[in-house]
């Protein structure tokens, strides 16, 4: 199995812009990797097809660290 | 202004306006998908896209998730919709003291709400893509309202906000949001009108003379090609100078 954390922070590094070294597992999205609110919800659209999984609103709304995300795609990933 | 290898989605392109609008944007290159109510309508409209790049398919506006459902099928078949031209839209004219409650709900669902959808459906391509046209078909009657049809004009001036603002939200990611506002057009639509009210109308326009679906049709294709790049949240008035904001 491939290391989600890498995945989630090569996609998150790609959406954002930002470089890979950048993106650590405690970085907020908007705080410290300067996502406005657009892109978070591009982000989100990315890592649902990355890990070809469907991320409802209302959990798309607490996802706002890499952590976060992280934990979210653990949680929800079809084993 | 080649359209060129463009998906185009019109809705209501069965008659009038919406079906100017997609024979223009065919002829232009794009391949148009053109929907109607009915499955003789979008028999009607494939046979006419044909030879020119496109076909019809069937939409109700109004019914639970169809306007989700066709984008989807779209594009798993077609590939993402670059150009979106929201113009179905129906009347149900009459003065506010006897206008049903049935009468403001079928015109907010059919002409408003149906922007909202269609437009919220085609986003996620047109994000990934960092492009996209949206043209919505709003009416001077939006602009400057209309005794009769206060239910037509709050639908209209609510797709003018509402481009106004999906402009503002998606202008970053390339996509531009324009509406055109016909005036008084020759169409099925504007035919119902007793002639009295009709002649009343021609006077007030500037050109002297209605409107012909060719000219929404232009100014559609104009704002979905590049060469309205830098064009977003607008509302193009295309009336003959009847008004002039």
């Amino acid at each position: 199995m491939e290391n989600i954390e890498a995945r989630v922070k090569k996609i998150v590094a790609e959406q954002l812009g930002v470089n890979e070294a950048e993106v650590k597992t405690e970085s907020s999205f908007v705080d410290d990797l300067g996502a406005d609110s657009l892109d978070t919800v591009e982000l989100v659209m990315a890592l649902e097809e990355e890990f070809e999984c469907e991320i409802p609103d209302e959990d798309a709304e607490k996802i706002t660290t890499v952590q976060q995300a992280i934990d979210y795609v653990n949680a929800h990933l079809n084993k | 202004m080649s359209l060129q290898g463009k998906i185009a989605l019109v809705t209501g392109a069965s008659r009038g306006i919406g079906a100017a609008i997609a024979d223009t944007l065919a002829r232009e290159g794009a391949t148009v998908i053109g929907t109607a109510t009915s499955e003789a309508g979008a028999v009607a409209i494939s046979e006419r896209l044909a030879p020119l790049g496109g076909f019809g398919m069937e939409l109700n506006v109004t019914a639970d998730n169809a306007i989700e459902n066709l984008i989807e099928a779209i594009e798993k078949q077609h590939g993402p919709v670059a150009i979106l031209v929201n113009n179905a839209g129906i009347t149900r004219d009459g003065l506010l003291m006897r206008m049903k409650d049935e009468d403001w709900d079928a015109i907010m669902d059919t002409n408003l709400r149906s922007v909202f959808k269609a437009s919220k459906a085609v986003l996620r391509g047109m994000m990934k893509a960092r492009a996209g046209r949206i043209v919505n078909i709003a009416s001077v009657v939006g602009v400057m309202g209309n005794a009769g049809q206060a239910n037509y004009a709050a639908a209209k001036a609510g797709i003018i906000g509402f481009t106004k603002s999906m402009a503002r939200e998606v202008g970053s990611r390339g996509i531009t949001v324009n509406c055109v506002a016909p005036g008084f057009i020759d169409t099925d639509m504007t035919r119902a009108l007793p002639e009295a009210q009709r002649d009343a109308l021609v006077g007030q326009i500037a050109l002297g003379r209605l409107g012909a679906a060719q000219d929404i049709a232009d100014a559609v294709a104009f704002l979905a090609s590049d060469k309205a790049a830098y064009i977003t949240g607008q509302t193009l008035n295309v009336n003959g100078g009847m008004l002039m904001p």
